[in-house]
């Protein structure tokens, strides 16, 4: 149990490319967040859900279908921290292990449509690199 | 292993005149013992540790080398023990291409307070390079009885 | 060498009991090179010492081999004691057999054959021992101070008290730094001006103490103890020994659009100006970008209303020379400029300001004459906020990686003092921490939260926009009741980091003092040596080192002004023999060594070599021995060898390593 928590806050800062112990705690990210009032769980708490390693709750949140993946929090972050990343790789995360991969790479370029954001597709390929 | 008991390594430290040699007096005043395997050599610097004089001590027949300096940004003399990590990665990794085992050689900081750090790497030291044994590798068979 | 005389102490029974002396002694005499050895019960005693002395005249020794405690506890008294008796103190070497040997040792065969092999290294290596004689420079009376402001005035005014000459060199027009721009000061709420003044008064009134106002150090050459600097006096167009500091000129002076660094831009000056009314010295300068007649000839209104004759548009830049032991740095901080922060609309809004430029309005002799305005329309704020950290720890791509300490008490003091005058003002303050290690210091900050009813709130401001109804919209957020929080703010106070003079860099360069990668300078030891630079002779006072608030870059002047008397004080300085040395035959000049050198020890000549019968110019590295501090990077840098370091050789080591090995 214990080593499955710390293995998927790994994923996280692997997929977000974040070192979460950077965070100075200023919240920076929740007072730059354009969501905020509609979120469960605050931008800024974000980061300390990964220290945790309380990855299943972060999952479980509302926050990570409202985030609108605007990046201010990255942006404005003064540490480099980029709770905006996180957001995306604990949605990474929730995608894979709901095991909806239904969307197989030779269909993907079909999908492709000019209005398509290019998260997305990075999302698509980086979900079936391996 | 009951052989290895048996073998005394030859080990040769070398210590900062400023840091680890105080802390290695540090661990003699505490009397923390450490192996008498262990010889220190003083330099004023663990920066004017060349890599000839590691290179030398394996070829008289030393079975391990280390070095310690004062911890980063603590260094008497500010930037020196920041040159000796840079030259030993280096040497350290050819001499692995030789085929002297990285356990054989290891940079240490160990600051004047740390008479405890001191006794505690020395003794963790030579039980590694006890278990590896006797070094073989650029040794000068002239040297040999 | 023949002649070494092997010592070994019993030191009571702290060695004898678990190394077997004898046998020490024994073994020693086998060593090539020996020619007497003895066991002693101290050897640091008077009687010790008396043996040591007695078989250097005896046995005519050479060397020396003291078998006994760390060389750090008795090598120097074992030193002079071979110096008494006659013979170079560098001769002496030991083996330290008690702290690495006795004490750690148990088994009594073990220890022994340890200590055999430790005084065996030791005379392998005084073998190759040569006479090292202690080089002497001699001291010039007289101390540089870069930087007129707090820091290097009062470490100048310590200086001169002891009774040496100091020079103060002032890249700006009058001493008084940063602190004459400061309108109260923490955690008393004295008036900066009525403490420093007073200050500025008496460095200009003392006998010891020359300023150079308006000059700038272009040259230093030279080592500690024997600084040459040469000062740029910038060309000051008015005749410092006729000018009687009237101010008619300033008064007619019809060029007013340069903005005044004094009041942070705040407000415009004259072309013709001194930056404040209580300058040091009382000299205008003209500022030739402005000046009307020195750009396009057509004016000369200053010249003439000067009674005193003292406008001289002629005059040039003049470079004086002089000689110093010691150079202090006190080069002090500017405000960083905030364009990477742009979310704090600092450059969109006039009513966006920070905490020194609000220190100027809060001023008396202020742009506003002390008035609480705003900027944009002269209105009197209602609502400020104050953001606390821009720019301060952040990662480096958006601001400086440090706390710049300071910050934490001077919002607080704003604070307080608008929340005494203004009662009727509301004040926020988004803040990460507050940060107030200092006497009084917590106390402080508490009194604004309690008595002066300071609103506080943890949590970082995301951006601040003016809204077309001229009011700042503030959105930030309280991390303590995790709610989003807006604030609308008629001014917003910006508690901006701070950052080395940018002059630093040339400076540090000019002086081979070392600099971090935030352009502080480094000290010799951050925790031992705080205030000297690893250059010998070169000292920090101030902000130039770290950030630090008054009462501390005063404390640090003191210190570094009892550095450089003692500096001062010595009529000979002693270097230490141990120094680098570069063989002339084979040395090719390739700089690498100087490179490494921490100290700029290593300088290059073109030198007339006689290799053996052939002579040629060669490029040589020539170390100064009054410089080198003997750390050995050189020796192990220089690709060809030639590098060595006297009393730890190449050679001597390997002795040693051999020794061991055997």
């Amino acid at each position: 149990m214990e080593s499955s928590k710390k293995k998927q806050a790994e994923m996280i800062k692997e997929i977000s490319g974040t070192n979460p112990l950077k965070c100075m705690k200023c919240g920076k990210c929740s007072a730059s967040c354009p969501a905020f009032e509609k979120m469960d769980i605050k931008p800024h708490q974000f980061v300390s859900y990964v220290i945790n390693e309380n990855i299943e709750e972060l999952a479980k949140c509302e926050s990570l279908w409202y985030c609108l993946s605007c990046f201010a929090c990255v942006e404005r972050c003064p540490r480099d921290v980029k709770p905006g990343k996180i957001v995306d790789a604990a949605r990474q995360l929730v995608i894979r292990q709901k095991g909806q991969s239904h969307l197989l790479p030779d269909e993907i370029p079909e999908l492709i449509d000019p209005e398509l954001p290019q998260q997305l597709l990075v999302s698509a390929f980086r979900k079936f690199r391996r | 292993m009951s052989i290895n008991q048996e073998f005394k390594p030859k080990i040769v430290a070398f210590c900062c005149n400023w840091c680890s040699y105080a802390g290695a007096d540090l661990a003699g005043s505490s009397r923390l013992a450490y192996p008498a395997d262990v010889k220190i050599i003083r330099v004023p610097c663990s920066c004017r540790v060349n890599p000839m004089f590691i290179l030398r001590a394996f070829e008289k027949g030393a079975d391990g080398v280390i070095i310690c300096g004062c911890h980063p940004g603590d260094c008497h003399y500010s930037t020196g023990n920041y040159y000796a990590r840079r030259r030993m990665t280096l040497l350290f990794s050819m001499l692995e291409y030789v085929g002297i085992e990285r356990g054989r050689t290891r940079v240490e900081w160990v600051s004047a307070a740390e008479g405890v750090k001191f006794s505690a790497t020395m003794n963790e030291f030579v039980e590694t390079v006890r278990e590896l044994g006797p070094n073989v590798r650029l040794g000068d068979l002239r040297c040999k009885n | 060498m023949h002649g070494i005389g092997v010592f070994v102490c019993h030191c009571g029974s702290n060695i004898a009991a678990t190394v077997d002396v004898k046998k020490v002694v024994e073994m020693a005499k086998l060593e090539p090179g020996v020619v007497h050895a003895e066991e002693y019960q101290y050897m640091c005693s008077e009687a010790g010492q008396e043996r040591i002395a007695k078989a250097v005249r005896e046995k005519n020794l050479k060397g020396i081999v003291v078998c006994s405690c760390s060389p750090r506890m008795h090598e120097a008294t074992f030193r002079k004691c071979a110096e008494k008796a006659g013979i170079n103190p560098y001769m002496v070497e030991i083996a330290n057999i008690r702290e690495q040997c006795s004490w750690i040792h148990k088994d009594i065969q073990e220890a022994t054959e340890k200590a055999v092999i430790l005084a065996r290294a030791a005379i392998a290596k005084v073998n190759l021992n040569t006479s090292l004689v202690a080089g002497e420079s001699s001291v010039t009376k007289r101390a540089l101070v870069i930087g007129g402001g707090i820091a290097g005035i009062q470490t100048a005014l310590d200086i001169a008290d002891a009774g040496y000459e100091v020079d103060i060199v002032e890249k700006t027009p009058s001493i008084g730094g940063k602190m004459s721009q400061l309108d109260k000061t923490f955690p008393t709420l004295d008036c900066s001006a009525c403490i420093l003044t007073p200050k500025m008064v008496d460095a200009a009134a003392h006998e010891k103490i020359t300023i150079y106002s308006y000059s700038e150090v272009e040259k230093v050459s030279g080592f500690v103890g024997d600084f040459t600097v040469d000062i740029r006096k910038k060309a000051r167009y008015v005749n410092m020994d006729k000018c009687t500091g009237c101010g008619a000129c300033m008064e007619k002076c019809p060029s007013k659009k340069a903005l005044s660094e004094f009041n942070s831009g705040l407000c415009n000056r004259t072309a013709i100006y001194t930056p404040f009314a209580q300058a040091i010295p009382n000299v205008p300068v003209i500022d030739p970008e402005q000046c009307l007649k020195l750009k396009s000839g057509k004016c000369g209104l200053c010249e003439r209303v000067c009674q005193a004759g003292a406008i001289d548009y002629k005059q040039e830049d003049e470079i004086v020379t002089n000689k110093y032991g010691a150079i202090v740095v006190a080069t002090g901080f500017e405000v960083i400029k905030l364009d990477n922060l742009q979310e704090y609309a600092y450059s969109q809004s006039k009513d966006v300001i920070t905490s020194l430029e609000l220190e100027r309005i809060m001023n008396a002799a202020g742009p506003t004459k002390g008035h609480l305005e705003r900027l944009s329309d002269g209105k009197a704020p209602k609502n400020i906020v104050f953001i606390q950290c821009v720019g301060s720890r952040c990662s480096e791509n958006k601001g400086k990686p440090y706390c710049s300490k300071i910050c934490c008490m001077y919002t607080a003091k704003h604070a307080m003092l608008i929340r005494d005058k203004y009662p009727d003002v509301n004040v926020t303050v988004f803040y990460i921490d507050v940060r107030t290690p200092g006497k009084n210091f917590d106390e402080f900050y508490r009194r604004a939260v309690e008595e002066y009813g300071v609103n506080y709130i943890k949590g970082q401001v995301g951006k601040v926009t003016p809204e077309p109804n001229g009011k700042l919209t503030v959105h930030g957020v309280d991390l303590l009741d995790n709610k989003q929080v807006k604030v609308e703010a008629d001014m917003v106070v910006l508690a901006a980091a701070i950052e080395p003079s940018p002059t630093v860099r040339n400076i540090a360069t000019m002086l081979t003092a070392s600099i971090d990668t935030n352009n502080f300078l480094t000290e010799a030891h951050p925790k031992l040596r705080p205030v000297e630079s690893p250059t010998a002779g070169v000292f920090l006072s101030g902000v130039c080192q770290g950030p630090k608030d008054i009462p501390e870059t005063v404390s640090q002047a003191g210190a570094a002004a009892v550095k450089v008397i003692g500096l001062l004080a010595k009529d000979k300085l002693l270097t230490n023999p141990c120094t680098a040395k570069a063989d002339e035959l084979l040395c090719n000049g390739c700089s690498t060594c100087a490179n490494v050198c921490p100290y700029g020890a290593i300088s290059y000549q073109d030198k007339l070599i006689n290799d053996h019968g052939i002579k040629k110019t060669h490029r040589i590295a020539v170390v100064n021995s009054a410089l080198c501090q003997g750390c050995g990077a050189c020796t192990v840098a220089c690709p060809s060898g030639v590098m060595d370091l006297q009393g730890f050789s190449n050679r001597q080591i390997i002795s040693e390593v051999d020794a061991i090995c055997r």
